[in-house]
């Protein structure tokens, strides 16, 4: 144990995901030695994004206005609509630069077990997005496990009656994977989604 | 490093720094089992959808302090395919796969009928051959059997008479007569006590032709019975999608 604020610092750190507490301790050390006006930027970040980062009214997105950038921006077709568990999965899709569309952040997928249901996640903000009829075509990139594939399955049938067009992100052989250690689940998806090849 | 071989159930999974998960396993042999699969997050992961909730896998464990390691692991029979694709059978079989987990209390202790139980659930759940939550209910009810809980649906589980009686208690242990009848007992109907009785056993002629109100009322008790011998309810069954 140590004294005052430095055992009060590694408590604090020791409570982040992924931190135990011998990171904890290694960090609060670092932090001691560190240049004061590194640790002060550190600490003012820390303060402003609780104070200015929200989530978007709209999609529920990370924003820093009512708004994310992307539903602010008129650019984006707003008939295509990408649904995705998280954030950070906004920003995996944003990187491959082939989405043009809009999103609508769950804040995670149906998982029973651990308590959450449909009510627990951003659906029925969903269901009201999509109301108005301007969306044409919904994509449900939840992850390709068996909780995201539960709730792309269960959004898939809610959203029937409404005439949409509804699709899933493919699933298959990863690039730079080998053809041998491929499970029979996503072996067995790649086969059906073979597509044909124009040579 | 100790490394042995089972095949096992997966029953749960937790996400574990950046890229691994803990698993946890009900196994044929060394009861249930909590191991680190390492990078399974990952696109390349060589373990895939292997180590997803209900897989049945054959798997190689090696032996840890707390936390065993998957090395490796080969598909037995893939129940998570047709589960993930309908939403009732997907929160039938969650319950199943919690009650298991809470019934095997102790880690690494045997417990091959709860095994065998779970496995033979999974494979009706994923035939469709029934009705989803009659499976989950046959499989409730026979799990705290097998724990030693089983109720009794004929005989008044106060005095052992011969029944049938009108009464339900789920603390004294099922169908009660008038004299061992505690306050606050239910009166089922026949027929649902009739339902009861038929999952309990597996005669599934006589479950499957049961009307929607008997169903509702016997899960209904399931329920109740359940959460009385756990102290606490399971956390997936109000999600459970029922007819």
């Amino acid at each position: 144990m140590y004294e005052g604020v430095v055992q009060d610092l590694i408590d604090e750190l020791g409570r982040l995901p992924g931190v135990g507490p011998k990171g904890a301790q290694r960090i609060a050390f670092y932090l001691l030695a560190a240049d004061p006006t590194d640790v002060r930027r550190l600490a003012d970040v820390l303060v402003l994004v609780k104070d200015k980062v929200r989530f978007c009214a709209t999609c529920g997105n990370v924003a820093e206005e009512e708004h994310c950038r992307i539903c602010r921006d008129p650019r984006r077709d707003p008939a295509v609509l990408c649904v995705v568990e998280e954030p950070k999965d906004v920003v995996a899709i944003e990187r491959t630069r082939e989405y043009r569309g809009r999103y609508h952040v769950l804040g995670g997928a149906i998982s029973p077990i651990d308590g959450i249901g449909p009510d627990d996640l951003r659906v029925r903000e969903l269901m009201t997005r999509l109301a108005d009829g301007a969306v044409r075509e919904l994509i449900l990139a939840t992850d390709p496990n068996l909780e995201g594939e539960a709730t792309a399955t269960y959004l898939a049938r809610l959203v029937k009656p409404m005439g949409l067009r509804v699709t899933r992100l493919a699933s298959g052989l990863p690039v730079g994977g080998d053809l041998e250690y491929a499970d029979e689940v996503t072996l067995g998806r790649a086969f059906e989604g073979r597509r044909l090849l124009d040579a | 490093m100790s490394l042995y071989r089972d095949e096992g159930v997966v029953l749960r999974t937790q996400k574990l720094g950046e890229a691994d998960r803990i698993i946890t396993l009900l196994t044929r042999r060394h009861g249930r089992v909590r191991a680190v699969a390492k990078g399974v997050r990952r696109t390349t992961s060589r373990f895939g959808a292997r180590l997803e909730p209900f897989m049945l896998v054959d798997v190689q464990l090696a032996l840890g302090r707390s936390l065993d390691v998957v090395v490796q692991a080969e598909t037995l029979a893939p129940y998570a395919g047709p589960l993930m694709g309908d939403y009732a059978r997907y929160t039938a079989g969650t319950a199943m796969l919690e009650t298991a987990e809470r019934l095997t209390d102790e880690e690494r202790e045997p417990a091959v009928q709860q095994y065998l139980l779970l496995v033979g659930g999974l494979r009706a759940l994923a035939g469709g051959e029934h009705d989803p939550t009659l499976v989950l209910d046959a499989f409730l009810l026979r799990s705290l059997a097998v724990a030693g809980f089983a109720p009794s649906f004929a005989a008044c589980a106060g005095c052992g008479v011969g029944g049938p009686h009108r009464f339900f208690s789920v603390p004294t242990g099922g169908m009660v007569c008038p004299g061992c009848r505690p306050p606050g007992s239910s009166a089922p109907s026949p027929e649902s006590v009739r339902l009861l009785g038929a999952l309990l056993t597996g005669a599934w002629d006589v479950a499957d032709a049961s009307a929607v109100g008997p169903r509702r009322e016997a899960s209904g008790l399931t329920a109740a019975f359940l959460a009385w011998h756990l102290e606490r309810g399971l956390r997936s069954l109000r999600h459970v999608e029922r007819v």
